[in-house]
């Protein structure tokens, strides 16, 4: 087995506008199994933060417990990392995202981690708008045990040695868009063509932004009779449409068809081109997205792409009208403003 | 782009680059492996089934797996592994290997064969039909085997015991010597009534250059390869002080190095184009510069100089050098004065020429207009069937593997011929591919890539080995070093094998790639699939691996230009649809 990842890369690997290559934004080699779909989820990630040019210095990713929560160890290797208790990323994302808001937050999840232990801090999250991007690797078990089945399995859903999930399954994007989340994406970890512009789209989006990916556990999940296999998922996703992310700083080179498309701009300027495929999903529309979502459940199909985004997001920051600056820049001056600021307040006050 | 084949064994042995630039095809990483292992008579065992003179090469080899190895492109500033010096290990730490030696049936076929000439060409000739039961004779003019390996390659490089060895194996297999024997007639041997004739007479005639006070300056102007002869046979042994080389190949650089032993102090080499256009390789022209001679590039012999009878140098024209838009260059001078150097001795070496004196023309032989013989270029026979050439003899100077890899190839068409079979039946190669697991994640082989550079060969003093001609300069990697040489080899005969219908699609060898060589994508033309890989793949001489269609109407396409053969792929891969196979090629000889 190796256990280092040889140094040599392609010697005309692309650079950045920073100047790097692909192999910056690396991390550690992964210990999970071989062909789980977390470690292409990882190298998504590394493509996406490359492809925008991330400093890595500026990036905190967060995770809690679980094999998806082991992943952070292998992107992003120079990067700042928080491994938490399970289920209570969230609590820590908020804490760090409130004291330093110029840091990416890049939460890294599971299906148990988010559905069952960690549902409260999920919601809450969700509902306050917290500016990070959530990325649930969705297994439907739980694969670090032995593969159990966990909240996010379809009723009906057989993992390798189990027999059908009694249990109704808890839909994560239905439920944030229930609790009113910004940016709401289901993807494929088989499919870097659609994840990879989602995670730069919702890097870009200020706020919280959800990308439910599904993640076969090709250990315990990945068999016929499950419905988060590689096989099934492919037979069975229908994408709302192809994303396209252009970074601020890039021309727009590719031509759109007339008529299907459309053009968002992102908050920092970036443009997002959403070429519809489902006729039926305004993604600008929660009602529209919540019934799509539901009536391609009932069909017995996966929705995929960009399924909600709420373009004029605000985020906890400028809901709670907090300090521009992160707290560590404060000095003492910003802090004990001195008697004649003091002296104004209370007179406002009388 | 079509599916690969990869059953044509052709497909991977190009993967293996060295071994494909090898002209003996000699399965290089297999004998690099087994000096990791300490393994030397295996190794060397190897090496001669398919090279011969795996000392001598290991010494002296052109080399031209070494600018073909993959290690070389995979990072800049990475050079490749040093095959050659490592063939040099094999050979320099190998016990007793002669009870290896094929046996000689004691039974002869009753075919008798002439070689004429007793170099690389003719000794693989014999090497090859002498196990088969074949009754031999080899004519040379020296007073021992070897041929240009003994009368051109300086002892400094190539000490006499190594050849006298190696030449030793073939020529004790009971091969009838006839020594000091000029051949000067074909014709006479060919009435001799043998099987067979195989002429491997090298390209036995050096160039001169006829300028103004050539004849003046008399014998203080020598021919480069009879004057390395002449010193090789003790018959010179001192050069005077100032000594001027003409020329840039490996001749020159053989022949200033010579120079420097024999008394010359100020040796220069004087050559007509730039530096970098020189034919000389570059180690050689470094170990060349390494004892002290200067070499003055752009610089176009005009005339001797002659005072009183008396050779007192050279007057050279400088030119520079200009391209044209196909890139055919021409020398144009420079306009400035004639640059006069000092010399007490010229040495010309500036190329050979095959010479056939002694063939006569009524023979059957044809002859080119260049007063070549028409050779077939696989089978090696003249238009005279019982009259095969090889070696320089064949097409023109070239190197002593070039001479061995057609020795193998005449010798299969002579072993046809005697047994009455179309010489067109070439036989195929021999090819093996096996699975190199041993369970989940094991490899047999030793698939982490070292990050070590190229280690340097250590020499002996400069002083000592200018004093003693014989005093070989380079001493070989210890074993310690060796193994670690042997370590930076990337295993390429080690082939990731894709197996379709067993791929699930989850991209895990997408990810782990390190240098980003498999990609799936939709099926183009080939130039168009270059570039929709992961990492455009720009190297043309590189081939991709194209699958079958895969579920999602995409392929894999792996660009082998630069995958180091970690396995990563095979270990990250779910369902085995990669895999690592060791695949073996081996050229077939004569009655395999």
């Amino acid at each position: 087995m190796s256990y280092q990842l040889p140094k040599f890369r392609h010697p005309d690997l692309p650079v950045n506008a920073l100047g790097y290559t692909r192999a910056d934004y690396e991390g550690s080699i992964s210990t999970l199994c071989a062909g789980c779909g977390h470690d292409s989820i990882s190298g998504a990630i590394v493509r996406a933060c490359h492809e925008l040019a991330l400093e890595p210095h500026k990036i905190a990713k967060l995770s809690g417990i679980g094999c998806s929560s082991k992943s952070p160890t292998y992107f992003l290797g120079k990067s700042h990392g928080f491994n938490s208790v399970h289920g209570r990323m969230p609590s820590v994302v908020s804490g760090a995202n409130m004291a330093n808001r110029d840091l990416l937050y890049l939460g890294v999840s599971g299906d148990g981690d988010t559905a069952s232990i960690g549902m409260g801090q999920f919601a809450h999250a969700v509902r306050r708008n917290l500016n990070m991007v959530y990325i649930v690797m969705n297994n439907g078990c739980y694969g670090l045990t032995k593969g159990q089945d966990s909240a996010t399995a379809d009723a009906g859903s057989a993992s390798k040695k189990g027999d059908p999930n009694p249990f109704s399954a808890i839909d994560l994007p239905g439920l944030a868009l229930q609790l009113g989340a910004t940016f709401v994406a289901r993807s494929f970890s088989g499919d870097k063509g659609q994840l990879v512009p989602l995670i730069k789209a919702a890097i870009s989006h200020r706020g919280f932004a959800l990308i439910d990916v599904i993640s076969p556990c090709v250990t315990f999940n990945n068999n016929p009779g499950s419905t988060k296999s590689y096989d099934f998922v492919r037979e069975h996703a229908e994408a709302t449409g192809t994303v396209d992310f252009v970074p601020m700083r890039e021309e727009i080179t590719t031509s759109y068809p007339a008529g299907r498309s459309q053009e968002v701009t992102l908050h920092d300027g970036s443009v997002l081109h959403l070429e519809k495929l489902a006729p039926d999903l305004d993604p600008f529309d929660r009602v529209s997205a919540m019934v799509a979502l539901q009536r391609h459940s009932a069909e017995g199909q996966i929705l995929t792409g960009l399924i909600y985004m709420d373009k004029d997001s605000r985020d906890l920051h400028d809901i709670m009208e907090t300090s521009r600056r992160p707290l560590n820049s404060l000095v003492e001056e910003d802090l004990c403003p001195g008697d004649k600021v003091l002296a104004n307040i209370n007179a406002s006050l009388r | 782009m079509n599916p690969t084949d990869i059953k044509n064994p052709e497909y991977f042995h190009k993967v293996v680059d060295c071994q494909y630039a090898c002209p003996a095809h000699t399965p290089v990483p297999e004998y690099i492996r087994l000096i990791a292992a300490g393994r030397y008579d295996d190794a060397y065992m190897v090496n001669w089934e398919s090279n011969v003179f795996p000392g001598i090469l290991g010494r002296t080899c052109d080399r031209p797996c070494e600018p073909a190895c993959r290690r070389g492109r995979i990072a800049k500033g990475e050079e490749p592994v040093a095959i050659c010096r490592l063939k040099r290990v094999a050979a320099d730490n190998k016990t007793d290997i002669s009870e290896r030696l094929p046996r000689i049936p004691e039974q002869k076929n009753g075919k008798r064969i002439a070689l004429i000439g007793a170099g690389p060409a003719s000794l693989t000739v014999a090497r090859d039909l002498m196990p088969l039961g074949y009754d031999i004779d080899i004519y040379d003019n020296q007073f021992a085997g070897g041929g240009m390996m003994r009368s051109q390659i300086p002892s400094f490089r190539l000490p006499a015991s190594v050849l006298d060895e190696e030449v030793g194996y073939i020529l004790d297999m009971g091969v009838v010597t006839h020594f000091n024997t000029e051949v000067t007639s074909l014709k006479s041997v060919l009435e001799k009534d043998y099987d067979a004739v195989f002429v491997g007479t090298g390209a036995p005639r050096g160039r001169g250059l006829n300028l103004p006070g050539l004849e003046e300056a008399g014998k203080r102007v020598h021919i480069g390869i009879d004057w390395l002869a002449s010193v090789a046979f003790e018959h010179t042994s001192s050069i005077g002080k100032r000594v001027l080389v003409l020329g840039g190949g490996n001749t020159a650089m053989d022949c200033c190095r010579t120079s420097r032993r024999l008394g010359g102090e100020d040796v220069r080499v004087v050559v007509r184009s730039p530096f970098a256009d020189m034919k000389a390789s570059p180690w050689e022209k470094e170990d060349a510069m390494h004892e002290g001679i200067p070499i003055y590039d752009n610089h176009v012999p005009k005339e001797f100089v002659v005072e009183n009878g008396e050779l007192k140098g050279m007057l050279f024209e400088k030119v520079e050098a200009q391209y044209d838009e196909n890139g055919k260059r021409s020398l144009v001078p420079t306009g400035e004065d004639l640059v006069f150097m000092e010399a007490d001795d010229v040495l010309m070496a500036i190329g050979q020429d095959n010479a056939f004196p002694w063939v006569e023309r009524d023979l059957g032989i044809e002859f080119d207009n260049w007063d070549m013989p028409v050779v077939d270029k696989v089978t090696f026979q003249s238009t005279n069937p019982r009259v095969f050439f090889g070696g320089d003899a064949a097409f023109g100077p070239e190197n002593v593997i070039t001479a061995v890899a057609h020795g193998h190839q005449a010798a299969i068409s002579i072993d046809l011929f005697c047994r009455a079979e179309p010489v067109t039946n070439r036989p195929a190669p021999m090819t093996n591919l096996v699975s190199q697991k041993m369970g989940i994640h094991e490899w047999s082989y030793d698939n982490q890539v070292e990050n070590d550079k190229r280690f340097v060969v250590p020499m002996a003093p400069l002083e000592e080995t200018l004093r003693n001609r014989k005093l070989e300069v380079e001493l070989g990697f210890d074993l310690s070093t060796g193994f670690k040489e042997a370590e930076r080899c990337l295993n390429c005969d080690v082939q990731t094998v894709f197996d379709t219908p067993r791929c699930i699609e989850c991209d895990a060898c997408v990810d782990i790639c390190p240098t980003d060589c498999i990609s799936f994508v939709e099926n183009a033309e080939e130039s168009e699939l270059r570039t929709r890989l992961s990492a455009a793949a720009g190297n043309l001489a590189q081939d991709l691996y194209v699958s079958t269609e895969l579920p999602t109407q995409r392929v894999m396409v792996k660009d082998e230009n630069v995958c180091l053969h970690c396995g990563l792929c095979a270990e990250r891969c779910p369902t085995s649809a990669w895999d690592m196979q060791k695949f073996l090629y081996s050229v077939t000889k004569a009655g395999q």
